[in-house]
């Protein structure tokens, strides 16, 4: 019987805690910066896309719910003809992110993806592709790699020396 | 057989390898990077190194390079110990110092060497922080991509390119570290093997340009056992398909026909598949307006039961290019004697004979395999570089069998390439070229002839007579012939295993008779002599089976003409032929006109199919699946590789559809029900069905699958069509599946879709494939012969020998000029071959040319049976005088070569 009532009180009691619950929607919760939430596509600091359609985020995605198919543009970059995601499949485990080699493919902290029609939760490059950055604020992959693009010639990547002069035979 | 000793456990190997190999082949994991299966060793790379121990006391070991080492009886090794491990792994961090950044973006990634090699040696971070060398690139033509910085040096390129192809564009360059592989300078590289770069460099330097312009990764494609269509040797290839266009071609290695190699057209003309002409939808002509609009599957059908009522007069009209079940099928339907195989009389009355003189002869047709180990070989007026070019590169390694000769006398191991090419220098062995024109293997040859197809077939008689006096002589021989002719005959008689090589291209049935009067009075020391005749097409052989092989020429494209003409056709019915290409363009423009029914089956819309009333989509080769007989009578199946979009299906359902609308009912459902039928009604093709499992075929309860476990995409390829996932297409043709989900392990040699193995992504899983060098894959090499010599009963000559070219006053004996790139049908819509493609031309002797006073280059005019062709005019110095050659390409098809020509200067 007190064991009964002391229950009762201890639940009266909480009326007058502090609220844990959020009044969601009207107040949005934190949601830490590393949170895996929708997936979007980054350029890098010169504007252009960063995504060199390598297909390592499609291979490395456990439901294949991403597909892409590469081009080249005429300054020999490379670029995702299209890409699609369909977020109606995806599990938001980030191994894309993981496996993208150049910081293209992030997973942000928006979650609210919410359709009344699956078709809607299919994302083309143009629902995923941001304007900026992202997460990595320096990274632009050509300027590590060989391959030469306009603007930047062989052997100005970092780490390396100029083209060899096949003709010369000096030491 | 000897004993090794790996880690201490023994393992039996064959004798004569060296360690790298044996390790291989028993299922161990060296890195490598020099060695390759076709090339041996050179011990450049020092990546497969292991440690020898002297006997079972030894501890200590030294360190050796497994490829330089012979895998000798009692040898012990350890492939496991810490130290060899360090070593290669300190190796792969030397060979990565330079290699750049690049792996997303190269399309190597995926299927590069050189990432599973730096994984199994476990070499993960880059300690150097120096800088990288870097190289220039060089614009190699439309077939390669070539990226300097990735190489490593391990020089299989231009051992491949110079030593093993015989190319002469591609070398080294500079020294140390600075060591560059390319050409002298940009330029498209000339050899017609090129391609294999792709897959002989081990990282990114040379890749597939046309792969490049829809790249995808190996592990997206969806690939199917497959048999190439460009030519008459029938190399196997796996293409490669995405998102329902075919993206490239790779070489499936088969011990007995292409081996680790294919030849450009091959690889780079199947773009075809993927081009603007292809017939997607059936179409029917619009009474009204005459032009032709798609229409539905029943529409279609309606209409052809209208058309083909039960007793109407059909003919069908075959192709050297369909398989053999679309041929049979289109046979079935309009019975045997109605069925013409839709080549000309000329190229008719050829094959005919061709496979006449294989059925009845004593001379067996080699393999590929078995041409590149001939010790002589006499080539009786063909370019195999151009007709048939992998004959072309099997031809240049059994010109070293001779000579390695040598190297097996000096004891040096034959895998020891570096040494034995040292021994041989530029020894070659006999070959001998007779043709009508200057040819690129002429290089290689002992002693060359060029002259008319007259003449050529009085040198084959010659050299017949010479090895069996009871052969016909040959009347009036000039004494320049009879040396010429006694020296073939001597080294075709002094050699083990000699060959004779003839062919469709010089268009004359006494060259061939020549040929095999040679090969005959061979066979009458030497059961190992062989004759090989190079076919014009994919299925030649097969179609010229199934029309009998007669030799009475009953049934040719004039006989179909001739009934149409007699106005005893109702309807023709064309099955994946171009008409226009095969006959005069008067004769074919009024067989269109007289036939009151034209239904063509095809899958590219050409001027045939312009002409035709019911045009029906058929599948290509990775299409459909189908049987195709080969130049040395090797029934090969092609399995589909993807599903098509639209109406299109393979060419056999249409006429089984057509039949059942016609009240011709047959109860085929699947490819083997057609096979049966095949094989019941026509006993030559008894064995076809036999060269793969049937449709029913499963390991362990499943499909084999034809996509790979890491195909990405799945759940979103269709996704902006419907999110709603479809099932993957049936199969109901073969054991094969249009998924990811089957059985796992190695499938059965006909059932390869892919080499891969694990930690081996790159094509040099095919080492896992198949047991020694060189050796069938396990289980068999897959094919089946369909002809056999007749080896009793006595051998009657050919007597009839032509009489001596006698050049004419007015006019030029005109001889086709097959060219690699440009010749064959379909490959010249892939755009890199038609970059390659020559433009039309005549080529004159320099006689000719001095008197008829023209300069290269200039403006000819060219009548051939009453038409007038408009050409440059190009001066061949090996053409004979009286002998014109006149290129197969586009704009000159039609004409029936060799024919007489008046040649002038344009007014």
């Amino acid at each position: 019987m007190f064991s009964l009532l002391r229950t009762m009180w201890n639940v009266f009691l909480h009326a007058f805690r502090k609220r844990e619950t959020v009044l969601y929607p009207e107040v949005k919760p934190y949601i830490p910066p590393r949170w895996r939430g929708r997936i979007i596509l980054s350029r890098d600091p010169d504007g252009e896309e960063r995504c060199v359609a390598c297909y390592l985020c499609a291979v490395a995605c456990p439901v294949d719910c991403i597909s892409l198919q590469a081009a080249e543009d005429e300054h020999g970059r490379r670029y995702p003809e299209f890409f699609r995601i369909n977020f109606s499949r995806c599990i938001f485990c980030g191994f894309c992110e993981e496996a993208c080699p150049t910081y293209a493919i992030q997973l942000t902290p928006d979650f609210e993806m919410g359709e009344y029609v699956r078709q809607n939760l299919v994302y083309e490059k143009e629902h995923l592709l941001i304007s900026g950055p992202g997460k990595y604020p320096d990274y632009s992959f050509y300027r590590v790699a060989g391959l030469s693009i306009e603007g930047k010639d062989k052997g100005e990547a970092e780490n390396e020396g100029p083209p060899v002069d096949v003709r010369d035979l000096m030491p | 057989m000897a004993t090794i000793y790996i880690d201490n456990k023994p393992y039996e190997v064959k004798d004569g390898q060296n360690l790298l190999q044996a390790c291989l082949f028993l299922g161990f994991n060296i890195p490598y990077f020099c060695w390759h299966p076709a090339m041996h060793s050179v011990g450049a790379c020092r990546q497969c190194a292991v440690k020898q121990f002297r006997d079972e006391k030894d501890t200590r070991g030294k360190i050796v390079m497994s490829c330089m080492t012979p895998a000798a009886d009692g040898a012990r090794i350890s492939i496991d110990d810490p130290e060899v491990k360090e070593f290669r792994a300190s190796v792969i961090e030397w060979l990565m110092l330079n290699h750049p950044h690049d792996c997303p973006v190269c399309d190597e990634g995926g299927e590069c060497h050189l990432q599973d090699m730096t994984v199994m040696t476990g070499h993960s971070y880059r300690r150097t922080r120096f800088r990288k060398r870097t190289h220039r690139n060089q614009c190699l033509g439309p077939f390669l991509n070539h990226e300097m910085n990735r190489c490593i040096q391990c020089y299989r390129c231009v051992r491949f390119y110079c030593d093993y192809a015989g190319g002469r564009d591609l070398n080294v360059f500079g020294s140390h570290h600075h060591v560059y592989f390319g050409r002298y300078e940009d330029g498209i590289l000339e050899n017609e093997f090129s391609g294999n770069l792709v897959e002989v460099c081990p990282t990114g330097v040379f890749t597939d340009k046309t792969l490049k312009k829809h790249y995808t990764r190996k592990w997206d494609l969806q690939t199917a056992p497959s048999v190439c269509v460009h030519c008459g040797l029938g190399c196997n290839t796996i293409p490669g398909e995405r998102y329902g266009k075919l993206r490239r071609i790779l070489n499936r290695y088969n011990g007995e026909v292409n081996g680790y190699f294919l030849c450009d057209r091959g690889r780079f003309g199947y773009e075809f598949v993927n081009s603007k002409e292809r017939i997607r939808e059936p179409l029917i002509r619009n009474k009204d307006n005459g032009a032709l609009e798609p229409a539905s599957e029943e529409r279609v059908l309606g209409h052809l039961s209208n058309i083909l009522y039960f007793g109407a007069k059909v003919i069908g009209i075959g192709s050297p290019r369909a398989s053999l079940e679309a041929n049979f099928a289109l046979r079935t339907l309009v019975g045997p004697e109605r069925f013409f195989p839709g080549i000309s009389e000329k190229e008719h009355q050829l094959t005919s004979a061709a496979i006449e003189i294989l059925r009845k002869g004593p001379a067996r047709t080699p393999s590929l395999r078995d041409v590149a180990l001939s010790d002589a070989v006499f080539i009786l007026g063909e370019d195999v570089i151009n007709t048939a070019p992998l004959l072309g590169l099997a031809l240049r390694q059994s010109v070293r069998q001779k000579p390695m000769e040598m190297v097996k006398r000096l004891n040096i191991p034959l895998w020891d390439d570096a040494a034995a090419r040292e021994v041989i220098q530029h020894e070659k062995g006999p070959l001998f070229i007779a043709a009508t024109h200057g040819t690129k293997l002429d290089e290689i040859a002992a002693r060359t002839y060029n002259g008319s197809p007259d003449d050529l077939a009085r040198l084959g008689f010659a050299v017949a007579h010479a090895l069996d006096p009871s052969a016909p002589a040959v009347p009036d021989i000039g004494e320049d012939l009879i040396p010429l002719a006694q020296s073939i005959a001597d080294s075709l008689k002094s050699a083990g295993s000699p060959l004779i090589i003839s062919g469709m291209s010089t268009g004359s049935e006494a060259v061939l008779h020549a040929a095999a009067t040679i090969v005959w009075a061979l066979c009458r020391d030497n059961g190992n002599a062989a004759l090989s005749f190079v076919m014009n097409e994919c299925n030649s052989i097969g179609l010229g089976l199934m029309s009998g092989g007669s030799m009475n020429g009953a049934f040719d494209l004039n006989k179909a003409f001739d009934l149409v003409e007699e106005g005893k056709v109702d309807a023709a019915i064309v099955l994946e032929n171009d008409l226009y290409r095969r006959e005069d363009r008067e004769k074919a423009e009024r067989f269109f006109e007289r036939c009151k029914h034209v239904i063509v089956i095809d899958h590219l819309f050409n001027n045939t199919a312009a002409k035709a009333e019911v045009v029906l989509p058929a599948g290509t080769f990775a299409e459909s699946d189908g049987t195709l007989v080969n130049n040395e009578g090797r029934a090969q199946r092609f399995y589909q590789a993807f599903v098509p979009e639209g109406g299109i299906q393979e060419s056999w359902r249409w006429l089984r559809d057509a039949m059942t609308a016609s009240r011709r009912p047959v109860q085929w459902q699947s490819l083997d029900h057609v096979l049966s039928a095949m094989a019941n009604e026509m006993p030559v093709f008894r064995t076809v069905a036999e060269i793969a499992p049937p449709a029913g075929f499963r390991i362990a309860g499943q499909k084999i699958p034809r996509q790979p476990h890491r195909y990405s995409g799945r759940t979103s390829i269709h996704a902006n069509i419907s999110v709603h996932e479809q099932k993957p297409p049936d199969d109901s043709d073969s054991a094969l599946s249009f998924s990811m989900e089957g059985y796992e392990g190695m499938p059965p040699a006909p059932f390869i879709t892919r080499f891969w193995s694990p930690g081996w992504n790159s094509v040099q899983a095919v080492n896992k494939f198949h047991c020694e060098v060189g050796g069938p894959l396990h289980g068999a090499d897959p094919g089946k012969r369909l002809m056999e010599p007749t080896v009793s009963g006595e051998i009657s000559y050919f007597q009839k020998v032509p009489q001596a070219f006698e050049p004419r006053k007015d006019e030029l004996l005109m001889v086709p000029l097959h060219h690699i790139f440009g010749s064959e049908e379909l490959s010249v819509l892939s755009p890199a071959i038609a970059e390659r493609t020559p433009k039309p031309y005549l080529a004159i002797s320099r006689e000719d040319a001095g008197r008829l006073q023209v300069d290269q280059e200039s403006e000819l005019e060219i009548v051939i049976s009453g038409r007038t062709y408009r050409l440059r005019g190009i001066i061949n110095p090996s053409l004979p005088r009286g002998v014109a050659g006149l290129p197969v390409l586009a704009g000159l098809e039609g004409i029936t070569l060799p024919a007489w020509g008046r040649v002038g200067r344009k007014a």
